[in-house]
């Protein structure tokens, strides 16, 4: 039983911390958010210098081989400087599909770009009527010819309107929410038929709805086998999951440090507010809130490392992304009522903290998706 | 980063396990199954298996007949004796004031005291507590005074755990009653067979009475008994406080519990033709239980880790004792509310020592509400939970 991190993942957490510490201030995030693109093309271009567009991939494609231990090293750093850059949307999720599922000229063609950071993707998977369910798909792909055509509406793409390739997930057969029948689709973002409706999370990143009107592409196109995409997308999807609760976790960890040291300072009735028990206990269980988080992360994270089955992996993740996202609620708003009225300041971190952490939880399904995942697996 | 065992641990785990299913009498295993108390005959028949096979005293130094065992090792231990339901030795003596004696007593104390703890010869009670002195323990007012080469010790002591079965009991009392509170207490060792020593039976919400009050008029205690120096008692009583508690989380427990809850909804109807095992919101209960279960046994995997390579059990095991009780009590709870009216009739004496008829209501719905009463002193002892709260607060977050 060993819980610290490798001399690799050392190194990794700190190049993140060092990033954060000296790139990533609030002020500058900010000003990241107001720019059209809402993510810094500099910071992008760091990244792949960094080598950390590389962490998911394996050795054989040319990648780090980034396991999930890693993987949560580096969103916990990313949380807690809350990132807007398409890092999990582009890297982690598109990526990983393309490696896992690709061919080998689609990985050739694509791979060595993502790792460069000259290519950004963006998972469209959800739609209006799936909630959290990612095999619930009503898109549909048609074969016409060598082509597929493809008509439905994706909503809340994460940096769809950063990407230039859409993966797009579209039932070729089957029924609704039939696991059989789901293929992704390779899909230009400024293909002919592709309209996107960018906005701004509640947490400054970018996304976007997605609506795909008789949008035609080359049965090349296809990642993996007709309509068997559906073990490889929930399984990409888990590792999302996982990746957003460790970054949650990074974030509690600076709500909890940033209220315990208001608490020191401010000072009301004549002595600094953190000398009151009432508040003093709300801390304490913030903190344990922090460490249960942390605790189940660390087991999801083992266990997709490990050798169980698909199922054992998902009910981990479930476990872990329903557990955090209880944390999530308790500490992201005692952070705030512990700041009293600067804490519902724009002006102030922590609302901005509240609301990463808020988003999320519902990220990949909230606390209550999860917890009924758990119990039917 | 792995949780896995390695080869030696899991040779020691199937150590235990064969151990365990050999030498836990059977008798004993059908009363822990079905909430019936042991004796204290059966309690010390099993601690003397223990003994024989050398693990009676995991925290034990090798010296004085401990198992040398290392963090995981004991945590393997705890975890199977949790998991068959196999009794931890009471702790009184071989967890709590054995420590004290090893590091504060002298050779001859050691001499007399250790080797009949280990052989569960001797049965050891506390007294700490007081009817004023609870969470704010340094403010006891159990007096001794130096009467030539005795204490006379006066007053009384509360919340004392099976005393009746107690041949000694460890006591903290007041020897300077002119200093700041904590400067003036001793750490005491007295024969429960000393004239003038009562005992009062303080019946709880299950109808037991496994605690007591021991009333101190003019007890005469030799000074021999005294551990340490005069006066240090409330240094030496922090060391017995802070001393590394095995299995504080209770995690083996809770898994024997939640597999219980598990097979007690699927028998127990919901009145609407299905059973509560279908039941929409008791099944997002057990698995909300569940996964407390998964993120409280990795808390506590990562302080052992902790622990593992040489750093000192911090602050930080009060988040096992505060979330391990409000986990176990929330399984009470639950347990309560499967049983429905089956856990209404108050018969106490069916989980005693020689009851002879079935016990009242399927399952273990008979104990449900009895349970759920007398374990509410999960969050009270041991530090309340809202002291454990007051040591994050102090010593983890720095307030």
């Amino acid at each position: 039983m060993d819980f610290s991190y490798s001399e690799e993942q050392q190194m990794l957490q700190e190049s993140v911390q060092k990033f954060v510490m000296q790139k990533y201030d609030f002020y500058t995030r900010d000003d990241i958010i107001k720019t059209e693109a809402g993510y810094s093309t500099e910071n992008w271009t760091m990244f792949a210098e960094l080598g950390w567009l590389t962490v998911p991939f394996s050795e054989e494609d040319g990648g780090f081989g980034g396991n999930a231990v890693d993987l949560m090293v580096m969103m916990e750093e990313f949380g807690k400087g809350m990132l807007v850059e398409p890092y999990l949307s582009a890297a982690v999720m598109g990526g990983t599909l393309v490696a896992n599922l690709g061919n080998d000229e689609q990985k050739s063609a694509l791979i060595p770009q993502i790792m460069e950071g000259g290519l950004i993707t963006a998972v469209a998977y959800a739609e209006q009527g799936s909630r959290f369910n990612p095999l619930n798909v009503k898109t549909s792909a048609a074969a016409e010819g060598g082509d597929v055509v493809l008509n439905g509406a994706k909503v809340a793409v994460l940096g769809a309107p950063n990407a230039q390739i859409l993966i797009v997930s579209a039932r070729d057969s089957g029924a609704q929410t039939d696991a059989e029948g789901i293929s992704l689709y390779l899909v230009e973002a400024s293909a002919p038929g592709v309209a996107i409706t960018p906005f701004t999370t509640i947490d400054g990143r970018k996304s976007g709805d997605v609506t795909l009107t008789d949008v035609r592409v080359p049965a090349s196109a296809r990642l993996g086998a007709a309509g068997g995409a559906a073990a490889a997308l929930s399984a990409v999807i888990d590792r999302a999951t996982l990746a957003a609760a460790a970054e949650a976790v990074g974030a509690m960890d600076s709500l909890l440090a940033k209220t315990v040291e208001y608490s020191k300072t401010r000072k009301q009735f004549g002595t600094a507010i953190g000398t009151f028990q009432a508040l003093q206990h709300r801390m304490a269980d913030m903190f344990i809130q922090c460490q249960l988080a942390r605790s189940i992360v660390v087991r999801a994270a083992m266990i997709l490392d490990g050798d169980d089955d698909a199922a054992t992996k998902a009910k981990a993740v479930s476990s872990a992304k329903s557990r955090v996202g209880k944390s999530i609620r308790l500490v992201g708003q005692e952070a705030v009522q512990i700041h009293g009225g600067i804490g519902v300041t724009d002006e102030l971190d922590v609302g901005h903290l509240f609301k990463r952490v808020t988003a999320l939880d519902l990220m990949f399904g909230n606390a209550e998706y999860h917890l009924q995942r758990f119990a039917s697996l | 980063m792995n949780a896995d065992f390695t080869t030696e641990e899991l040779a020691f785990q199937s150590e235990v396990r064969e151990f365990l299913a050999n030498e836990f009498p059977a008798e004993l295993k059908h009363k822990v199954d079905n909430r019936i108390r042991l004796s204290k005959e059966e309690i010390v028949r099993w601690q003397k298996i223990l003994h024989k096979k050398g693990w009676m005293a995991p925290n034990w130094p090798q010296e004085y007949g401990g198992t040398g065992w290392t963090p995981t090792q004991k945590y393997i231990f705890s975890t199977e004796m949790g998991l068959m339901g196999a009794p931890e030795p009471t702790p009184f003596g071989v967890t709590m004031v054995a420590p004290v004696i090893m590091a504060y007593g002298t050779e001859e104390q050691k001499q007399r005291f250790l080797p009949d703890i280990l052989e569960s010869n001797v049965w050891w009670c506390q007294g700490y507590s007081e009817p004023n002195a609870g969470s704010d323990l340094a403010s006891l007012k159990t007096m001794a005074v130096r009467d030539g080469d005795y204490y006379v010790v006066n007053g009384n002591k509360t919340w004392n755990t099976y005393g009746q079965y107690a041949d000694w009991i460890f006591c903290l009392v007041r020897t300077d009653n002119s200093v700041k509170k904590q400067e003036g207490i001793s750490f005491l060792l007295i024969d429960m067979k000393t004239p003038g020593i009562t005992l009062k039976p303080i019946v709880l919400l299950d109808g037991h009475a496994e605690v007591n009050e021991v009333f101190f008029d003019d007890v005469r205690v030799p000074v021999e008994n005294l551990i340490g120096e005069e006066n240090k008692g409330w240094t030496y009583a922090k060391v017995l406080l802070t001393h590394e508690r095995t299995n504080i989380a209770g995690v083996p427990r809770g898994k024997r519990r939640l597999a219980s809850l598990k097979r007690i909804a699927a028998e127990t109807d919901d009145g609407f033709g299905g059973t509560m095992a279908e039941n929409a919101d008791f099944k997002a209960q057990l698995a909300e239980a569940e996964i407390e279960l998964q993120a409280l046994e990795y808390a506590e995997l990562r302080t052992l880790a902790a622990l593992s390579v040489g750093k000192a059990p911090g602050p930080e095991s009060s988040i096992l004792k505060i979330v391990g009780t409000e986990l176990a009590q929330k399984m009470d709870e639950m347990t309560v509310e499967l049983a429905g009216y089956n856990c209404l009739p108050f018969v106490p004496e069916q989980f005693e020592e020689g009851f002879e008829g079935e016990q009242m209501g399927p399952g273990s719905s008979a104990a449900a509400a009895i349970n759920y009463f007398n374990n509410r002193k999960l969050s009270i002892f041991g530090g309340s939970n809202e002291v454990q709260r007051n040591i994050i607060s102090k010593a983890v977050l720095g307030l």
